[in-house]
């Protein structure tokens, strides 16, 4: 039998999952042996959460919920990392797009 | 010899470049497909790796952003699910070329429909993807530049850019182009001159051209005449840049010894990655709208967004304007709908009207003051009263993070004079513990002309008389009180402005990153 895991993380990241997050995030996911997935909504749809074609492809912006869930082998730990990954700003910090308005 | 070509265009990236011109070509050499689907599906896995370890060459000789992009990229290429629609497609009979062809165009018109300007961006990306790929199916790669040549084309892809030898000079000159796009602040970035949208009809341009990026132009086959003024005028345009550099390094002073403190405006904390903190005596305007993007901010995102800034300064003072929403700058769930923004409900109107909010940004600030020589300002004063309330809202928030035992500290709280009322009657306002100008407002209001509507731009001058007698009179107004007064909007960073702003009694301005070195020039040219 193998292992299941599943978890929803909100995006705070300040321009949402774009492409350095997106490469970050696909990478880590990589790391794992288990099958993980990602969706923007609980019911779906589910994609791939190792390819940054289809990460990127969800446009997800800040405040995102995103719902992600792994099966097979280390499933929970490849859950545990993505969640912290994105609690922890993808590691930036306060990044993002802006609307330059002067003074 | 016929005569000389002109073409003007857009300077996207400023200076002078002369030298042989080099054609970009987009793909030119035709695919030769291959006997069977399998070969096809081999041809093009090949090119994708022949793309990706070039892509992998150039990351290592690349830091910062320019090296993110190209990260991207290669993960993007590195990934099986962005070519396996072109292999379904061969499989089914297509060629290799029109297979990746049709495959990425795909993918780049989902990203160009995107609402997110950041998303629509990202084409850029994919296209630069594409052509690599066709490139390397091709061979198509042909001789590589000459160093120092005048690179002539429609367009450029960031990753060319970043193979090309700039070390002897050289520059851009495209069709079509922008300065917005990623080669161009690579090209600001790295101090390649570059111009976009030429206006050009000419297919074959060959022999020497001169490229004028300070007004963006450029001449094909010069005569010896324009070749000389063209010299002369790159070498004018050299030793300004030489002067203003040296100056950008020392504290600004008028020609007459009198010191002009030069802060900078900033627009997101990213900004500061950007300046040298010596390069200027601090921040005079933090704007914090950049928060309130599409969603509002938790009041922990502007306290890390606050502190940032405040550790860069490493000391120097920083003054955060409290959110500016309304007007031209809709925030969904905050603003609301009106016929007149302008003159409706934002700045400290709309914090005031809406304190849930307000109170999240006033506890994030001080707890944020803890970390530099922090000061507040509130936009879009009119009235004592709203400073009266904006001060007591500070204090109950003080007050429960005292009783709650968090770090924080109460920052000096200021007012923006950009409402006429105030710079009109600045005694009404003499508890506020500093005045910032914002020019572009006060011109706007004072001359009843909308800065963004170029049918009246003509009216919407820092430099009219009536504007500048209200700002004389803030200055007169601070000095007389021991108020500081301060100048933020866009007049300070203009050099025909300065002269008028230091004569009208200011001393302090504020000014974009980017003008400052100009800002700094035009100052030590002033007797005051």
């Amino acid at each position: 039998m193998s292992d299941t895991a599943e978890a929803q993380v909100e995006i705070r990241h300040a321009v949402g999952l774009h492409a350095r997050p997106s490469v970050k995030f696909t990478k880590l996911a990589k790391t794992f042996a288990a099958r993980v997935e990602m969706a923007l909504a609980p019911g779906g749809p589910w994609i791939d959460a190792k390819s940054i074609v289809k990460v990127m492809a969800t446009k997800a912006p800040k405040g995102t919920v995103l719902h992600l869930r792994a099966s097979g082998d280390g499933a929970r730990a490849a859950i545990d990392a993505l969640v912290a990954l994105v609690q922890r700003n993808f590691d930036e910090g306060v990044e993002g797009e802006t609307d330059v308005r002067p003074a | 010899m016929g005569s000389s070509i002109r073409l003007t265009g857009t300077a996207a990236s400023p200076g002078y470049a002369e030298g042989p011109v080099f054609r970009l070509t987009s793909h030119a050499a035709a695919y030769r497909p291959r006997a069977t689907p399998d070969e096809e599906i081999e041809g093009l896995t090949e090119a994708i790796g022949t793309a990706s370890a070039h892509l992998a060459d150039l990351i290592d000789g690349t830091s910062g952003e320019a090296a993110d992009m190209l990260e991207f990229q290669l993960a993007m290429l590195s990934d099986d699910s962005l070519a396996s629609p072109a292999f379904v497609a061969i499989r089914a009979g297509a060629a290799a070329d029109r297979a990746w062809s049709d495959a990425l165009d795909a993918e780049i018109a989902g990203y160009e429909s995107s609402d997110d300007a950041y998303f629509r961006a990202r084409s850029a990306d994919l296209k630069d993807i594409r052509q690599q790929v066709l490139d390397a199916l091709t061979a198509a790669h042909g001789p590589a530049a000459p160093s120092g040549a005048i690179l002539f084309g429609e367009d450029i892809a960031p990753t060319r850019f970043l193979a090309t030898d700039w070390s002897k000079g050289g520059g851009i000159a495209l069709t079509m182009g922008s300065s917005a796009s990623h080669v161009a602040m690579l090209a600001r970035a790295r101090g390649v001159p570059m111009v976009v949208g030429l206006t050009s009809a000419v297919t074959a341009p060959a022999g020497v051209a001169l490229l004028d990026a300070e007004h963006g132009g450029v001449v094909l086959e010069p005569a010896a005449d324009e070749m000389e003024a063209f010299r002369r005028a790159a070498e004018a345009y050299r030793a300004r840049r030489r002067v203003a550099e040296d100056a950008v390094a020392r504290p600004a002073s008028s020609a007459n010894g009198i010191r002009v403190r030069t802060m900078v405006n900033i627009a997101h904390p990213s900004d500061v990655e950007r300046i040298d903190i010596a390069t200027c005596d601090g921040v005079g305007l933090m704007r914090t709208e950049f928060l309130f993007g599409t969603t509002l901010p938790d009041e922990e995102t502007q306290y890390r967004a606050y502190r940032a800034v405040l550790d860069w300064a490493a000391g120097r003072p920083v003054t955060i304007r409290t959110a500016d929403a309304g007007g031209d700058k809709p925030v969904p769930g905050l603003t609301v709908e009106e016929g007149n923004p302008f003159l409706g409900l934002r700045g400290i109107r709309l914090s005031l009207a809406r304190p849930d909010i307000f109170r999240l940004q006033i506890r994030a600030l001080l707890r944020a003051a803890t970390h530099g020589d922090l000061k507040v300002m509130f936009p879009m004063i009119a009235v004592p009263e709203e400073y009266t309330q904006a001060c007591a809202l500070f204090a109950e928030e003080a007050a429960a993070l005292d009783a709650a035992g968090v770090a924080h500290r109460m920052p000096p709280l200021g007012i923006m004079v950009e409402v006429p009322s105030v710079a009109i009657a600045p005694e009404l306002f003499a508890d506020a513990a500093f005045l910032s100008i914002g020019s572009n407002d006060l011109t706007q209001y004072v001359m009843a002309a909308a800065r963004d509507n170029t049918a009246v731009a003509a009216l919407n001058r820092v430099t009219n008389p009536a504007v500048l007698r209200l700002i004389e009179a803030v200055a007169t107004f601070g000095r007389d009180n021991r108020i500081p007064v301060s100048l933020c909007g866009d007049a300070g960073g203009d050099p025909a402005a300065i002269p008028a702003l230091l004569q009208a009694g200011l001393r302090d301005l504020s000014v974009a990153p980017a003008q400052l070195a100009l800002a700094k020039a035009a100052i030590s040219g002033v007797t005051v």
